[in-house]
C-alpha cells in the first residue's frame, strides 16, 4: 500500500510540475464553458438586411420600421432594384434583402441560403415579424429552455468531450512516455507489481478528472446561470462510471502506442474525432445516413452526454437514463477487462 | 542551396516515418467521405407525440399530414398530456402537439435550441398550410436545394487543413527537441530563416494536395464544385496554410515536450475556430467575442471561402479578406522565425 501511495505521488508530480500543461487543463473547461456559454450562440440577431423598393410609400415604410424596430433585423441600406441587393449578398454586405414589387402589394424575402438552418430563421423571424397582428389558433411551449440558450445543449457535451480527453489522452501519453524515455523499464524491474504501476498511473488522473468535472459543474451552474435540474449524486457517480472508461480506453492506447507522436495522434484521431462528430454533441445523429447512426451507437460519450443532458437540464430520475447508464457500465466492464488483459509486463 | 537540402530533408524525415505519409494521404480522404454527412445540422426525423382531445376531421387531418411530411416521424397518439411528458423524458420523442378544442399546443424539447425553435416553426407550417400565408415569399440565393453538404464543405476544407498543416508543424521541431537531432542543426551555419522555411515549405505542399484531394472529392462524391473561381479557393487555402504553419512551429518553438505542444495548439485551433463562424453565426455573437473575429484568420479565411465556394464571388467581393489574410500570415511567419532559437 506504501508503495502503491508512492507512485501515486510520484505521478501527481509529474502531472504538477509541467505548469503549462495544468494551465491549459484547467484553462480548457473554463473558456471553453465561456464561449459555449456566451460566445456561440445560434440566435437571429443583426441580420443585414437591404430593403429594395423602387418608391416609398406609407406602407412600406411601415413595414420597414416595422423591421428596423426589432432586434432581429438592422437596416443596411435601400436599394432600386433586387440585382443590386443580390450583389451586396454577395459580398457579404447584406444577409437578406426585403422586396416591395412596384406593381403588387406582396413583399418577397430574398435570403443568402449558404446556411440552410439560419436561412430558415431569419425568414421565419422575418415573416412573423411583418406579420399583420392576428391571432394564431396555437401555442408555443420550448420546454425546459425557454430561451433557447445553447449552453443548455452545449454544457454536457463539453463534459462529455474533455473528461474524454483529460483520461484518455493524458494517460495513455503518460505511458507511453515512460516507454518511450527508457523509464518504464525501470518501473518494471522494481518490486512493484506491474499492474499497480498503471493504475497508480490512473489514480491522479481520475483526480484531475473530478476537480475539473466540479470546476465544469460549478461554472455551469453559478457562471453560466444552466441548471442542475436533476440529483447531483447520480450526476457524479454517472461520470465516474464514463471517467473509468476514459481511462480504460487510455490503457488500451498504451498498448497499441510506441511513441508519443503515434499515441497522440491515435487518442486525437480515433477518441477526439468521433467524440465531437458522432456523439450528437454538435450534429444531431438522428440527422445522419442510417451506417453513421451504427458507428455512432458504439460511441460511448454518446451515452454519457445523453445521460447528462436529460439529468441536467431535464432534471429526470435515474429511471429514465437507465439505457444510457447500463449501456456505459457495460462498455466501461468490456473495455477494463481488456485493457488489463492485454497489459504487457515484458518491454519488447 | 542549403534550402533544398533542408527540404529535402524534412521530406525525407516524414516519409521515413511510419504513419505520417499514411495519414497525410489517408486522412484527407476519409474525411471527405464520412465528414459531409455527418456535419449536416438539417433538422429532421422529429418524433412527434400527438394529444387528441378533440378527435375531430380537422385533428385527424392534421396527424395525416404530420405522418405524410418527411420532416417528422410520427411517434404515437398519447391520451394526456402528462404521458406524453413520460416519452419526452425518456427521450422517445421531441415535439407534443395537443389539440383541445381546436386549439393546438405545440411543446417541444428546446434542450437543442435551434432543433426545439425549428421543430415548433415546421410544426406551425403545418398546421396552418390550408389558408395560404399572406402574399410573402421567399427566394433563397446561392444554396437553392437548401443543401448543408454545400455549406459545410468549405468548412471542411478548412478544418482539413488546421488539422494537416497545423497540427503536424506543432510536432515537428519539438519532436527533434525531444529526439536531439535539434542540437546537430544548432551547431551547422544553416540560417534560421532557411531552416524555418525549409520546415514550412513541405507543410505548403502538402496543403496544395490536400486542397485538391478534397475539391476532387466534393465534384466526385457529392457533385458539388465551386461557384466561383478555383483560383482564389487555392489562394486562400494557401494563405490559411501559412497562417497555419506558422503557427504551430511557434508553439513547437516554444514548447519542451509534445504532450505540452499539442495541449497548447488545441487549445488555440479550438478557439480560433468555434470564434470563426464556421458552425455559427459570427453576427449572433455578443459585441466583445465579435471584435475577437477581426483577428482570427480563420473568420476571414471562412467568410471569402464560402463567398467563393458557395455565393460565386470574385476578386472584388473578398479582397478585403485576402489582404487581412496575407497581413497575419506575414505576421506569423516573422513570428515563426524569429521564435526559433538556435542557442538553447
Amino acid at each position: 500500500m506504501k508503495q502503491f501511495l508512492s507512485f501515486v505521488k510520484k505521478e501527481a508530480r509529474h502531472i504538477l510540475r509541467d505548469r503549462r500543461t495544468m494551465l491549459i487543463l484547467f484553462g480548457m473547461p473554463v473558456v471553453l464553458m465561456l464561449l459555449f456559454g456566451f460566445a456561440i450562440t445560434t440566435d437571429v440577431r443583426n441580420v443585414r438586411t437591404v430593403v429594395v423598393t423602387s418608391q416609398r410609400s406609407p406602407q412600406t415604410q411601415q413595414a420597414v420600421d416595422r423591421l428596423a424596430a426589432s432586434a432581429y433585423f438592422t437596416i443596411v441600406a435601400t436599394v432600386a432594384t433586387p440585382k443590386d441587393a443580390e450583389l451586396l449578398i454577395r459580398s457579404q454586405k447584406a444577409d437578406m434583402a426585403l422586396v416591395f414589387a412596384p406593381r403588387h402589394s406582396g413583399v418577397q424575402f430574398i435570403v443568402d441560403g449558404a446556411d440552410p438552418n439560419m436561412a430558415q430563421q431569419w425568414t421565419n423571424y422575418a415573416q412573423q415579424t411583418l406579420a399583420t397582428a392576428h391571432p394564431l389558433p396555437q401555442t408555443t411551449r420550448l420546454l425546459y429552455n425557454p430561451q433557447m440558450k445553447s449552453a443548455y445543449n452545449f454544457v454536457p457535451a463539453i463534459m462529455g468531450m474533455l473528461l474524454m480527453l483529460i483520461c484518455a489522452m493524458m494517460t495513455s501519453i503518460s505511458i507511453v512516455r515512460e516507454k518511450e524515455r527508457g523509464t518504464m523499464e525501470v518501473l518494471l524491474v522494481s518490486p512493484v507489481r506491474p499492474l499497480m504501476v498503471v493504475i497508480a498511473k490512473a489514480v491522479p488522473y481520475l483526480m484531475l478528472a473530478l476537480c475539473i468535472l466540479a470546476t465544469i459543474l460549478l461554472m455551469a451552474r453559478y457562471v453560466l446561470g444552466v441548471p442542475l435540474a436533476g440529483s447531483l449524486w447520480w450526476m457524479v457517480l454517472v461520470s465516474v462510471i464514463y471517467i473509468m472508461l476514459a481511462l480504460s480506453l487510455g490503457l488500451l492506447i498504451s498498448n497499441v502506442a510506441q511513441t508519443q507522436l503515434v499515441a497522440l495522434l491515435l487518442s486525437a484521431m480515433v477518441l477526439l474525432m468521433p467524440v465531437v462528430m458522432l456523439s450528437g454533441m454538435m450534429f444531431p445523429v438522428e440527422s445522419m445516413p442510417q451506417i453513421l447512426q451504427w458507428i455512432a451507437a458504439i460511441v460511448p460519450p454518446r451515452y454519457y452526454i445523453d445521460a447528462m443532458r436529460k439529468l441536467m437540464i431535464m432534471g429526470v430520475g435515474i429511471g429514465e437514463v437507465a439505457k444510457e447508464v447500463t449501456i456505459l457500465s457495460l462498455m466501461t466492464a468490456l473495455l477494463l477487462t481488456i485493457a488489463l488483459k492485454k497489459f504487457k509486463t515484458r518491454l519488447e | 542551396m542549403t534550402l533544398k537540402y533542408l527540404i529535402q530533408k524534412e521530406f525525407l524525415q516524414i516519409r521515413r516515418n511510419s504513419f505520417l505519409p499514411k495519414l497525410i494521404v489517408v486522412f484527407p480522404i476519409v474525411i471527405m467521405c464520412v465528414m459531409p454527412w455527418v456535419m449536416s445540422m438539417e433538422v429532421k426525423n422529429i418524433r412527434v407525440d400527438v394529444v387528441d382531445v378533440d378527435h375531430t376531421v380537422e385533428s385527424q387531418r392534421v396527424i395525416q399530414q404530420i405522418m405524410a411530411s418527411n420532416y417528422f416521424v410520427f411517434g404515437s397518439q398519447k391520451a394526456t398530456y402528462e404521458e406524453a411528458m413520460k416519452d419526452i423524458e425518456k427521450g422517445q420523442a421531441d415535439v407534443i402537439l395537443e389539440i383541445r378544442d381546436g386549439k393546438y399546443l405545440i411543446a417541444a424539447n428546446a434542450v437543442n435550441g435551434t432543433k426545439g425553435a425549428i421543430g415548433s416553426a415546421y410544426l406551425t407550417q403545418v398546421l396552418a398550410s390550408p389558408t395560404v400565408s399572406e402574399g410573402a415569399s421567399t427566394l433563397f440565393l446561392y444554396n437553392k436545394s437548401q443543401n448543408y453538404k454545400f455549406y459545410m464543405i468549405p468548412a471542411l476544407l478548412a478544418i482539413v487543413m488546421m488539422l494537416m498543416t497545423g497540427f503536424l508543424p506543432t510536432l515537428n521541431i519539438v519532436g527533434e527537441k525531444e529526439a536531439g537531432t535539434i542540437e546537430q542543426i544548432n551547431v551547422t551555419p544553416v540560417s534560421k530563416w532557411a531552416f524555418i522555411l525549409a520546415k514550412l515549405i513541405p507543410y505548403w505542399l502538402i496543403a496544395i494536395f490536400v486542397v485538391t484531394v478534397c475539391l476532387l472529392l466534393a465534384w466526385g462524391i457529392y457533385g458539388i464544385t465551386s461557384a466561383g473561381s478555383l483560383v482564389w479557393v487555392y489562394v486562400l487555402a494557401m494563405l490559411l496554410a501559412l497562417f497555419f504553419s506558422s503557427f504551430g512551429l511557434i508553439v513547437s518553438n516554444y514548447s519542451e515536450t509534445m504532450q505540452q505542444a499539442i495541449f497548447v495548439m488545441w487549445f488555440f485551433v479550438v478557439c480560433i475556430m468555434l470564434l470563426s463562424g464556421l458552425f455559427t453565426p459570427t453576427r449572433s455573437m455578443p459585441e466583445w467575442a465579435y471584435m475577437s473575429t477581426y483577428i482570427n484568420p480563420m473568420h476571414y479565411f471562412i467568410d471569402a471561402i464560402r463567398t467563393v465556394f458557395i455565393r460565386g464571388g470574385g476578386f472584388t467581393a473578398i479582397v478585403h479578406q485576402l489582404l487581412a489574410l496575407t497581413a497575419i500570415g506575414l505576421f506569423m511567419g516573422c513570428w515563426a522565425v524569429v521564435s526559433y532559437k538556435k542557442n538553447s
